[in-house]
């Protein structure tokens, strides 16, 4: 148990419920990484990474809204890595007091991120388009759930979306 | 209402979840825009639609849809159906179009999604 006092206790453990088996985890957890692989155009998998995110999340009982806000950013960034990059990877990173998701990829990256920012803005293909997807609604929706949210790219070689989720604090989305 | 008498309304046959039928809904909504549900305040809600790929089920799941009712008789593949039993995600068919589904539960007395009627 060394070191466990240097840490502060994760809000999220003050929320669980007395006696649950997750409540000693959580409370000495400091921090804790995982990482997805995201394979370009995978429909079939695609969204399995954020689903799982979502239901580790729940095994922590953070508050129902932020895991919302946190699973809609993941599977948002996800889809596009699948829609319209290349392979990637997905990044959750939960420490104390936030949570950073960081989806890379290295597909076409994107030429113009103001324009791809703009609500309705979309290249899906057609095959996205099928299955309920472009309507140029992720980026915004991303950024309105995130805390904060980081888009960087490099035409031709890779796109980064980094979000930033604060977890002791509540936003209130629409 | 509950989701049992929510499929009594809508003639719909249970693709995956009797054991969720007590669950309740105040509020639906329907679309086959699964950018809109992500976009929506659509935890707790009843999905309607048309759409019966794989990512339906997964987009319900990380929104926070309560259950989905296929409209028009539709019927996803059984590897979707699959996905739904992981993630325990109820599943109906109505053979009902989508404008009769949402008619028949706005006058039993859902709500869209932001609670008005
Ligand atoms: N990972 C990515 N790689 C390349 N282009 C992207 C990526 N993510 C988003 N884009 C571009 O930004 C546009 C807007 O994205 P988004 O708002 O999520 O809408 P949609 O996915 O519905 O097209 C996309 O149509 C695409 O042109
Ligand atoms: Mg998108």
């Amino acid at each position: 148990m060394r070191g466990v006092d240097l840490y502060d206790h994760p809000p999220y453990a003050r929320n669980l419920a007395d006696g649950g088996s997750n409540q000693t985890v959580c409370r000495y957890m400091a921090s804790l990484k995982k990482f997805f692989f995201i394979k370009a155009r995978d429909f079939v998998h695609a969204g399995e990474a954020s689903i799982h995110i979502q239901n580790l999340l729940k095994s922590m009982h953070l508050d129902p809204a932020l895991i919302r806000r946190i699973a809609i950013c993941s599977y948002e960034g996800e889809m596009n890595a699948v829609i319209h990059g290349g392979d990637g990877i997905l990044n959750v990173n939960i420490e104390s007091n936030r949570l950073t998701l960081e989806i890379i990829d290295e597909g076409p990256g994107i030429q113009d991120i103001q324009l791809a920012m703009q609500p309705g803005y979309s290249t899906a293909p057609e095959e996205a388009r099928e299955m309920g997807f472009g309507a140029g609604m992720g980026l915004p929706n991303m950024k309105k759930n995130a805390d904060d949210i980081l888009i960087e790219s490099e035409p031709g070689k890779r796109t980064r979306a980094c979000m930033t989720f604060f977890l002791g604090l509540t936003k209130e989305v629409q | 209402m509950k989701l049992s008498e929510v499929m009594l309304e809508l003639d719909a046959t249970t693709l995956n979840g009797e054991d969720k039928l007590n669950g309740e809904i105040a509020r639906c909504g329907a679309s086959d825009l699964m950018s809109d549900v992500l976009a929506r305040p659509t935890d707790g809600t009843l999905l309607m639609t048309g759409l019966t790929t794989v990512q339906t089920v997964r987009t319900a799941k990380i929104a926070g849809v309560v259950a989905v009712v296929f409209v028009r008789g539709k019927r996803p593949a059984p590897e979707v159906i699959k996905v739904a039993q992981a993630e325990g995600m109820p599943l109906f068919s109505s053979p009902y179009s989508m404008f009769v589904c949402c008619g028949r539960l706005h006058a039993r007395g859902l709500a869209g999604l932001d609670g008005r009627r």
